[in-house]
Formats: structure tokens, C-alpha cells, sequence
């Protein structure tokens, strides 16, 4: 540990290496993340099928490689499958435990997880796939940092996206009316709104967020019918730490997030990648629990 | 109402397998046929993999049945296998494996696919004293507990990249350098596969006195590995060495590309699964991949003739396979060790079956095979290929070899 330690501080360009790795996919757990926390801010359904949702994204991508297309194009295709997918699922499941507690929604979502896993498995295999982008190497600092373009591409989209998704919540009657939602529930529907309809639209918008997310994924890494679970891990870190409705925190808890990954799996190992996303969550608990007695005593 | 209950739907499933398999009380033989069993993953995520081995034992099978069969006592038999799927999880190849002998009456057991699987079902075997041989789970653990009845045909797992450390060191020699200034990179997925793989590899790094510089253990949900390239790229090393699976062979090479590694010998696990050769054209040449087996080996045995008339007989028979996998070869040699011990033993005997299995000797298109007592097969070895102008030439051992290491590796990035 102490040797690779001396040589970040030996070698400082591979601190390049690691952040930029790291925060560039960072920017897409960021996007997945975010769905998560929009539907759990209104919905209070905990989605832990969004890893999932992310995996089904990046199949597409692979079967417009496979078709031929370049799988960019895949993008707009998968947010609108995604989103008519979403919409079904709402309508077929989560309709149906959304006012039940909180047990009932978890396993139905791990359920609607599992199916998944198994339905892609049966469609596509066990196998690895990736979808290959075609996008060119660039070489900075006389070619000792690498840096896929892909990598670049990614987060140009996901920052695109995730700007439409602002506006969208900000400007248009139904992201009025799904923060309205968001805040009261009750109120909403008194005022006129169909809730209903605003958790339907809602959790496929998510699935849609979560297909483009899955899309870039498989452009830059690999996917497999069983990866969904770390991306939805990684996503409930994200939304834990940075809070619901806090769109600025998510993204810097998703930045953060891939970059603490990359630089514990230099230090440490690739065997604590993972463990350290577990870990941080722990300790974002932690510090949640220390902060929340604080306000508590304040009040008392 | 009605009620559908898993109960009912547990008995109904009983019912319709009894009935099925009707007059299988005393299913050893049959007439004229003698029943093998396996449950294999014919669903699930090792359902490619086990598939392939499906494939390889029918085709074993119908090559036995259709040159004269088994010959026992005088008295030629036709060889059946019966299947069940374990979807892949082992604890449902365990009870398979329980329902296969008790219910079935199997007396002859061909393995499953995976060292997991093979591991859940051994000590079912065994309790019964029921001998099964087995062509998909290379593990060395399956070979250090004692077995009595499990017999493998492949090379175990500590092998399989071995010979990539005596064959740096051969060149490390060459170069004027000493073997021992060979400075070694590892990335073992952290599953009972990869890290016997690893295994072999520290052993032989050992023996040779090889500094390892980098040990990095991959999770399982594998996806990246860029940290770990990272550093093989600052430190350098002589020989880098990955086994994840095909995840890990896919996750490196596109990796390897993406971060442009420039180690003179790489060396993985599953090439072939991962299809890297198709999907990393130019970041997959020079690899070096190790395999069981591979249809431009000189092997060659009764029944199916050279390795290459087996490879254009699988292809003939099964329809979209561009190249055979080793996964299939072996369990058609499975398969052919079971005809060889039944007609030696000449006897339907377990025990009988399970001594004649234990003395087998036998050159076939698969390779040597001949069994210690622990079980494995010493008879033939792992082969190391390297992908050279996007085909897979063998270069080690050097009493195989087709072609020349390309040293150093030479990726078209």
C-alpha cells in the first residue's frame, strides 16, 4: 500500500490518470444516481432494480452494434424504449406497492431485478458484450495519461442530459407538477394534480435516465446481464450521501464517488474498488446519524 | 377457488418426471443401453459454457453408438445420457445429483459444467460410491480431498498460465538476462478458479525466483480494471498475467488499448470465450492464451480419429460454431474414457467400474489420458497459444508448438 502511495507521489501524473478516469465515470453513476433520487423523492419507492434498468440501456447499445449502427445513435432509442418499459412497470408493479411500506416496495423492485437479470441472461447470454464506439485514444502530457474520447463524449451527453432534466423539472407543467408532488403529495392531488400520473411519468423518466446512463456504460466499459447490482449499490451511495431533491450533490457525489473508486483500487487493490464504495456509505451513515442527534438535541 | 400452491406445482413436476423417465428403477441398463447421468447447466449464466459440454457428450454418444458401441461381456450396448438442468446454481446440482442416483438409478455419472457445480456434486458421488467422470471442473481443490470415485480429463487449473512464467523466463534467458529479473504484474478475479490459476503461477514464480510486483485481486461483478493497468503502467513489469473469466479477458484487452500497455508478455485466461480476437482486433494481438486443447494438436485416438477430424465432425453436426470450443472436446473425452473402463472392466459393477476407470491409459484426439490417484489427468499438458496476425498459433510447450513466440507482443493499438 505505502509503495503505491510513493509512487503517486513519485509519478504525480498518474494522479491525472486516476481522477480523470475516475470523475468522467463518475458523471454517469452520477446520472443514474439521479434517477434514483427522483423517484425515491417522489415516489418513496427505492428502486433496486436501477442497476438493472442501466444494464437493459446498454444492451441496446449492443444490439444497434450488432445491427450495425453506431451505438450513439442508440441513446435517444433507449430513453424512449426505457421510457415506455418504465411506464408498463409503473402501471404493472409499482402501482400496485407504492402505498404499501417500505418492505413491499424493496422486494418488488429486487424481484422486478432478478427478472430482469434472468430475461437478458435467456436473450443475449452470459457473456460479456460491449459496444464499440469507434472513438480514437487521445494522448496528453507527452502520451504518459490516456484518455478515451469516449470517456470525453460521456460526459458532454450526461451533462447535457442532465441540464435538459433541469429545465424540464423547472419549466414544464409536469416537472411542476412533479415537484409539487415531490413536496406534498396530498396537497398535489387537492390542487389538481394526478399523482397518479405524475409517479407513472416519473419512474420512466428514471428508466429512461437510466437506459441513456446504461448506453454510455456499455460504450466504455462492459456489461453482462448480472452487473446491474454495483450500479445500483453505487447509486444509493450517491443519493445517501448527497441527499434527495439535491441535483448539485448528487453530481458531486457521483464524481467523487468514481474517483475515490479508481484511486482505492490503485492504493489498495482492485479487490477494494468495490468495498470502498460500501465503505464510504457507511460512513456517510455514520456522519448522517452524528448530524441528525445534533439537530435533534437543538430541538429538544 | 382453486389455489395454485408450489406444492402442487413440486408434485405435479414429480409426476411428470416419473412418468417420463417411466421404468428408469433400474437405469444403469437399460436392454441394450447403458444410461449415463449429468446435470448441467443448460440455463442460467454458465448456460454457453454448459451447452458446449451438452454438445460434446452427444456427440461422443452418438459417434460411440454408431461405431458398434460398448462392448460388455460380450454383448454390445448403446451408450444414453440423461439430463437435468441445475440452472446454473450449485446447490440445485447437488440434489439433481441426489435425484439422478436414488431416483433414477444412474449408476455412471458424467460431470457438470464448472468447478463450482463439480464441486457441489462430488461428495454426492461419493456418499454413494458412485464413480463420474468429469470434464468441466479443473479446480485443483477438487483433487485434494480424497476422492475415491471422480475422475477429470482436463488439466487442473493450477496449470493453465504456469507455462507463461517458464516461457518468460526462457526468453528473459535468451535476452541475456536471468530468469530470475523477470518482475511479474497479477490480476486474479477473486473466485476458486482464478486464484488456483494464481496459484500455479506464484509456485512456479517462485521456483524461478520472479519478483511480483503488482497482486491485485478483481471483484467478481468485474467491469474495470483501469486502476490495476494504471499501475502496470508506471511499474513496468516484464510479464503481466489477468484471469477474471471472459469478463476479465474483455474487461483487459479493451483496457489494455484504452491505456495503450506496452508489457512485453501479456497473458489471460478465456481468450476464446471472450472472443477477443473478433471484438479487440488489434489490442488482442500477441496475446498469450492458455487452452485444453485445441484441433491443430497432433493428438489423435480411436474413435474420432486426429483432433482436426473431430473438430470438422463437431462442426458438420452442430450448426453455428465457427471454431470448437475445448469445452466441448473434453467432454467428449469424458465420454470416451467412460466406453474405454466399461469394456475393460467388462462388468456393470460400480467398484469393478471405478478400478478399471482408475488404471485407464489411453491416447485420444482430446490428448493422454491417464489418471493419478487423486483423480486428475497427468497425461496431457495445458498448451499456450498466442493470437498472431488474429489466429491462435500454439507456442508452448515446445513439443506442440506450431509457431514461434512473438517476443516482444506486438497490439495494434
Amino acid at each position: 500500500m505505502w509503495d503505491n502511495i510513493s509512487l503517486l507521489v513519485i509519478a504525480p501524473l498518474l494522479n491525472v490518470q486516476l481522477l480523470m478516469d475516475g470523475v468522467l465515470i463518475g458523471a454517469i453513476f452520477a446520472l443514474a444516481a439521479y434517477g434514483l433520487a427522483l423517484v425515491w423523492g417522489v415516489t418513496n419507492v427505492k428502486n433496486l432494480a436501477q442497476g438493472d434498468f442501466v444494464i437493459m440501456g446498454g444492451y441496446i447499445a449492443y444490439v444497434f452494434t450488432t445491427l450495425g449502427i453506431h451505438p450513439i445513435l442508440a441513446l435517444p432509442v433507449a430513453m424512449v424504449l426505457m421510457f415506455g418499459f418504465g411506464w408498463i412497470i409503473y402501471r404493472l408493479i409499482i402501482a400496485h406497492v407504492i402505498e404499501r411500506d417500505l418492505f413491499t416496495s424493496l422486494l418488488a423492485t429486487f424481484g422486478l431485478a432478478l427478472v430482469i437479470q434472468q430475461t437478458l441472461n435467456l436473450i443475449f447470454g452470459p457473456d460479456v458484450q460491449i459496444a464499440e464506439s469507434g472513438f480514437d485514444i487521445l494522448f496528453l502530457f507527452g502520451g504518459q495519461v490516456t484518455l478515451a474520447e469516449i470517456k470525453l463524449v460521456a460526459l458532454v451527453l450526461a451533462g447535457l442530459l442532465a441540464a435538459m432534466i433541469v429545465i424540464f423539472m423547472k419549466t414544464s407543467r409536469m416537472g411542476q407538477a412533479i415537484r409539487a408532488t415531490a413536496q406534498n403529495a396530498r396537497a398535489a392531488k387537492i390542487m389538481g394534480i394526478d399523482t397518479d400520473r405524475v409517479y407513472a411519468f416519473t419512474f420512466a423518466m428514471n428508466a429512461a435516465i437510466c437506459g441513456a446512463a446504461g448506453v454510455l456504460i456499455s460504450m466504455i466499459w462492459v456489461i453482462q446481464p448480472f452487473f446491474g447490482i454495483s450500479y445500483s449499490i453505487r447509486s444509493f451511495v450517491i443519493v445517501t450521501a448527497a441527499g434527495l431533491g439535491n441535483l448539485p450533490g448528487v453530481i458531486i457525489a457521483g464524481l467523487g464517488l468514481g474517483a475515490a473508486e479508481q484511486f482505492s483500487g490503485f492504493v489498495l487493490g482492485a479487490e477494494f474498488q468495490q468495498a470502498t464504495v460500501v465503505g464510504l456509505l457507511v460512513l456517510v451513515l455514520m456522519y448522517r446519524q452524528i448530524q441528525m442527534r445534533r439537530q435533534r438535541r437543538v430541538v429538544s | 377457488m382453486f389455489q395454485f400452491k408450489p406444492i402442487h406445482a413440486a408434485a405435479a413436476a414429480a409426476v411428470a418426471l416419473s412418468l417420463g423417465l417411466a421404468g428408469t428403477a433400474d437405469a444403469k441398463v437399460e436392454g441394450d443401453t447403458i444410461i449415463l447421468g449429468s446435470a448441467i447447466s443448460l440455463t442460467g449464466k454458465y448456460s454457453t459454457n454448459g451447452i458446449h459440454a451438452q454438445n460434446g457428450y452427444e456427440l461422443a454418444v452418438k459417434r460411440i453408438n454408431e461405431t458398434g458401441g460398448v462392448t460388455v461381456g460380450g454383448k454390445s450396448y448403446k451408450l444414453k445420457v440423461v439430463y437435468y438442468d441445475d440452472e446454473s446454481t450449485p446447490a440445485r446440482g447437488a440434489q439433481l445429483a441426489e435425484r439422478l442416483i436414488q431416483q433414477d438409478g444412474v449408476k455412471f455419472m458424467l460431470g457438470p459444467y464448472s468447478s463450482g457445480l463439480t464441486k457441489a456434486i462430488a461428495p454426492v458421488t461419493e456418499k454413494y460410491k458412485i464413480p463420474m467422470v468429469e470434464a468441466e471442473g479443473a479446480s485443483r481443490s477438487l483433487f485434494t480431498q480424497g476422492y475415491k470415485y471422480l475422475f477429470a480429463v482436463l488439466s487442473t487449473s493450477e496449470q493453465y498460465l504456469a507455462s507463461s512464467i517458464e516461457l518468460a523466463g526462457e526468453i528473459a534467458v535468451k535476452n541475456g538476462k536471468k530468469a530470475s529479473d523477470v518482475r511479474i504484474a497479477m490480476a486474479f478475479e477473486n473466485d476458486p478458479f482464478s486464484q488456483d490459476v494464481r496459484a500455479g503461477v506464484m509456485e512456479d514464480a517462485k521456483k524461478l525466483g520472479m519478483k511480483i510486483v503488482i497482486d491485485d485481486k478483481l471483484p467478481r461483478d468485474l467491469s474495470d480494471m483501469s486502476a490495476t493497468l494504471t499501475k502496470v503502467k508506471a511499474l513496468k513489469p516484464d510479464l503481466l498475467v489477468v484471469s477474471g473469466h471472459s469478463k476479465g479477458a474483455a474487461t483487459a484487452a479493451r483496457q489494455l488499448q484504452e491505456l495503450r500497455i506496452d508489457t512485453p508478455i501479456v497473458a489471460m485466461t478465456h481468450c476464446e470465450a471472450a472472443q477477443v480476437t473478433a471484438k479487440f482486433e488489434g489490442a488482442s494481438e500477441g496475446l498469450l492464451c492458455p487452452t485444453q486443447w485445441a484441433e491443430s494438436l497432433s493428438y489423435s485416438g480411436a474413435a474420432f480419429g486426429s483432433a482436426g477430424d473431430y473438430d470438422k465432425l463437431f462442426k458438420a453436426t452442430f450448426s453455428g460454431y465457427k471454431s470448437v470450443p475445448y469445452q466441448a472436446a473434453q467432454a467428449s473425452a469424458a465420454v470416451l474414457v467412460w466406453k474405454d473402463a466399461l469394456e475393460r472392466a467388462n462388468s456393470f459393477d460400480t467398484l469393478k467400474v471405478r478400478n478399471a476407470l482408475s488404471a485407464t491409459d489411453m491416447k485420444t484426439f482430446y490428448g493422454g489420458i491417464k489418471f493419478s490417484a487423486a483423480g486428475n489427468n497427468t497425461a496431457k499438458p495445458m498448451v499456450l497459444r498466442q493470437i498472431q496476425s488474429g489466429k491462435y498459433a500454439v507456442v508452448a510447450p515446445a513439443k506442440w508448438a506450431s509457431e514461434k513466440v512473438v517476443y516482444p507482443r506486438n497490439p495494434n493499438y
